[in-house]
């Protein structure tokens, strides 16, 4: 065990060396320098969602869209819940009306009255950002804006981005958007301020359910890591080659 | 004769020089491979920073048993123990030096979230105690009725 | 509205059936410009080189036009760009720290050299005269010329040897970067092409021969506008010496105008990269069906449905074929002419259109779609940039440009 992981650490820093040469060649690295290139990669931010478990409250969407400071009536936001209502004709019926920051309270789907008889089954799929092991997002931003932290959170960075929206386009998931008071790609942190700080994250402190978890896939003992490894699982949209880190129980061929 | 042919290189070379003596002005010194490699690990190393400042707002219930233990033990013996004390009373952040008192989510909108009656087979909201809003006690809070703390009609 | 509430892409996008909360028709008019605009410039001047590396010499009369026009038309390339990001102020960034990952961080280098590369041609090109210019304007003593001689000497940086060695050693620069301006122009656009052929979560966009479709319609569209901008101005031309004529100005020659000569030479390399880009197209069509790739159901409904209008009737039928009939019936007019390359551009134009726009027309659930209303009258900033004012400020710059280097380098002398 501590000899793979000191082959890894060695293995990273030697990459992250040979990656920063041929920009950074010209100076040498001090070792604080060296540390810092190398930061935190003993731990590996990822989720896990119960699909089974969730109820659509949406009280998830409410705790994120405050604590991250999202302007709570703006359309956008950075997590969301989405409603699938399957029919006996075959039917999918899917929404999520205003990201379901105020929950599911109207049986109805789009203006539409599904008798409750006519419902084979129906389920709630809460959605974020997947940060990604190969983030398309990170790879097409043409001036470094949005990166991946050692720990496996992409974040923006805020006074650098240029707001082209091209990792807008390239995200798959539909998981960013542009601030609307910053003016700048927007995307679920996985609350790296909380996480980092040893708190859960504020949609899975708000989740009454257990819907919504976290943990570090690098730590075998975790609970969510054991689930990870021990149960069956899926992930979002994998043909995309992006390899989503953010894991589902119960998912759904339907669910988009 | 050909010097002069090479004026427009001179220039073009001036103009490149500009740019990276801008550049070396304009770009921050942790600007580099910070990260695993090129393509997910360039950017500027202090922008981790910027997202590790930004405040908590959500403190957890734990951290409001340390004045209202009284609330919270009533709360742990009730169904609705598994509910965040913030999730009806908002964001604790600075409170209770900022704001004294919390604004408390009285709205019927609120519980409906659990409490609107879908009829969902296989899934756990149909399970939930539910209510159609339009037909129960439509107009009145649910707090006239029901204790949110401990939601269990039997102490009525 | 308060600003809190102002979310980028709102304001035009409506959204039908089940779309994600954070889509919105981000990609919007400035970028249908910018290929577009682009791609004129990449074609002006592989037109120009035509004649200059391949010593095609009918195409003499429009290579200097469609060098200097292509010079004025390089500065709008970028414009779109800088009104469509949300910090415009930052666009220098991708000069500083490009992510050479992604395909937007060549932008900056890629358009730098070639700009360079259009410049110096045009200062080979033009070096000897001026020379004479600074020459003629020495016997000259009055403010406007003495501050336009002086403009001249900045032009000439300083080199005044016209002897015929200094001459030939011109020439041979001119081909030698005219030679190297075509790879790099296709590079330009081609890599326009690429920003949208990379996008893996766009399954209209996604697509290796995007780069090559770009490249083809880009020469289309770059010919055309240097024909009909020649037209227009020599028919001008003719017009004005007419009307001088009936004043009883005699000393005014009759200018023939546009000749139908140089028009239906030019006309026929136009055709042919018209062909190559409508076979591509329709290759990459007919792939996409017979593949049918989960994408393609809501693709279909896209392109046969709710776009139909706009990809087989506007951009296919108006914008291709019926050009493409006009130009190759016999006994060419330059009238008819004129409205063939009118409808080329388009066409060309449609097809930047059905990219961008139609690339968002479905959403990334494949089971919803979003429709793009351009603002018209604009009531912000942005309303302004990302709509019908924003767009038709770009498409006048570059002639507002060409009038401008046109005072100082003339391209359409008669000799």
């Amino acid at each position: 065990m501590s000899f793979s992981r000191r082959k890894f650490l060695v293995t990273s820093l030697k990459g992250a060396i040979g990656a920063a040469l041929p920009i950074s060649a010209f100076r040498l690295l001090s070792p604080a320098e060296a540390r810092a290139v190398v930061g935190d990669a003993s731990r590996r931010w990822v989720f896990l969602v119960d699909t089974t478990k969730c109820v659509g409250c949406g009280l998830c969407v409410k705790a994120c869209k405050k604590e991250n400071e999202v302007p709570y009536d703006a359309p956008v936001t950075r997590t969301w819940v989405e409603r699938y209502v399957v029919t006996r004709d075959g039917q999918t019926h899917i929404d999520s009306p205003n990201g379901a920051r105020d929950g599911f309270t109207d049986p109805r789907i789009d203006d539409q009255e599904i008798p409750a008889e006519e419902i084979t089954k129906a389920f709630f799929v809460p959605k974020l950002c997947n940060q990604c092991e190969n983030p398309a997002c990170v790879q097409v931003c043409p001036v470094g804006a949005t990166f991946q932290t050692r720990d496996g959170v992409v974040l923006v960075d805020r006074n650098w981005c240029i707001g082209c929206g091209y990792c807008i386009m390239a995200c798959p998931y539909g998981v960013r958007f542009f601030h609307p008071v910053y003016k700048v790609a927007e995307k679920c942190t996985f609350c790296y301020h909380r996480i980092s700080k040893g708190l859960e994250s504020a949609c899975v402190q708000a989740c009454p359910f257990e819907a919504r978890r976290m943990g570090d896939l690098r730590n075998m003992e975790d609970p969510v890591t054991q689930i990870i490894m021990n149960e069956r699982i899926a992930v979002l949209k994998d043909e995309y080659g992006t390899k989503p880190q953010v894991f589902y129980i119960g998912l759904d061929a339907r669910v988009r | 004769m050909k010097k002069h042919a090479l004026k427009p290189l001179w220039v073009a070379l001036t103009v490149i020089a500009l740019v990276l003596l801008a550049r070396y002005v304009m770009v921050p010194k942790d600007f580099g491979v910070n990260g695993r490699n090129f393509t997910y690990g360039f950017h500027r190393q202090s922008a981790i920073n910027d997202w590790l400042v930004v405040p908590v707002k959500y403190k957890g219930k734990e951290s409001c048993n340390e004045c209202h233990d009284d609330k919270y033990a009533e709360n742990l013996e009730s169904r609705h123990r598994l509910l965040e004390c913030e999730n009806c009373h908002g964001p604790a952040l600075e409170h209770p030096e900022n704001p004294e008192r919390l604004v408390i989510d009285l709205s019927r909108d609120l519980c409906l979230r659990c409490h609107s009656k879908l009829d969902y087979p296989n899934s756990p909201r149909g399970a939930l105690p539910g209510i159609d809003p339009a037909e129960h006690n439509a107009g009145l809070a649910c707090s006239e009725c029901h204790n949110p703390h401990r939601p269990d009609l039997e102490d009525m | 509205m308060t600003p809190e509430m102002i979310v980028h892409g709102a304001e035009w996008t409506a959204k039908e059936l089940f779309v994600y909360p954070n889509e919105f028709i981000y990609w919007s008019i400035q970028i249908v410009m910018y290929p577009y605009m682009t791609g004129l410039v990449a074609g002006a001047f592989v037109l120009s080189s035509l004649y200059h590396v391949f010593g095609q010499q009918d195409l003499k009369d429009m290579a200097r036009f469609s060098l200097v026009f292509s010079l004025a038309l390089l500065p709008v390339a970028m414009i779109p760009l800088l009104m469509h990001v949300q910090q415009p102020l930052r666009g220098m960034y991708v000069l500083f720290t490009p992510h050479f990952t992604s395909a937007i961080s060549a932008f900056g280098i890629v358009f730098s050299t070639y700009a360079m590369i259009v410049l110096s041609e045009i200062w080979f090109v033009y070096r000897v005269y001026f020379v004479d210019q600074v020459q003629v304007l020495a016997r000259k003593t009055d403010l406007g010329s003495r501050l336009k001689r002086l403009v001249y000497q900045v032009l000439t940086l300083g080199a005044y040897d016209i002897s015929q060695d200094a001459v030939a050693t011109d020439k041979k620069a001119v081909k030698i970067l005219a030679a190297i301006g075509i790879p790099v122009a296709c590079f330009l656009h081609g890599y326009a092409g690429f920003i949208f052929g990379s996008v893996k979560a766009n399954a209209l966009w996604m697509s290796p021969l995007m780069p090559v479709i770009f490249i083809m319609s880009a020469v289309v569209s770059g010919i055309a506008l240097c024909m009909l901008t020649y037209i227009v101005i020599m028919e001008f031309k003719k017009f004005q010496a007419i009307l001088a004529r009936g004043r009883g100005d005699e000393s005014v020659h009759l200018i023939v105008g546009a000749e139908i000569d140089v028009i239906s030479k030019t006309s026929r390399y136009l055709i042919g990269f018209l062909v190559a880009a409508i076979s591509l197209e329709m290759l990459d069509l007919i792939f996409r069906g017979y593949t049918a790739m989960k994408s393609w159901d809501i693709l279909r409904s896209v392109m046969y449905g709710k776009d139909f209008v706009n990809i087989f009737v506007l951009q296919y039928g108006l914008g291709n074929l019926v050009p493409f009939i006009l130009l190759l019936l016999p006994k060419l007019t330059i009238k008819r002419t004129a409205l063939a390359l009118v409808l080329v551009l388009f066409g060309v134009f449609m097809m930047r259109w059905n990219v961008v726009i139609g690339g968002q027309a479905f959403s990334l659930t494949f089971s919803g779609f979003m429709h793009y209303h351009l603002p018209i009258i604009p009531h912000n900033l942005e309303t302004y940039k990302e709509g019908l004012l924003g767009a038709l400020t770009v498409a006048a710059l570059p002639f507002i440009f060409f009038w401008v280097i046109n005072k100082f380098v003339p391209s359409l002398k008669e000799n």
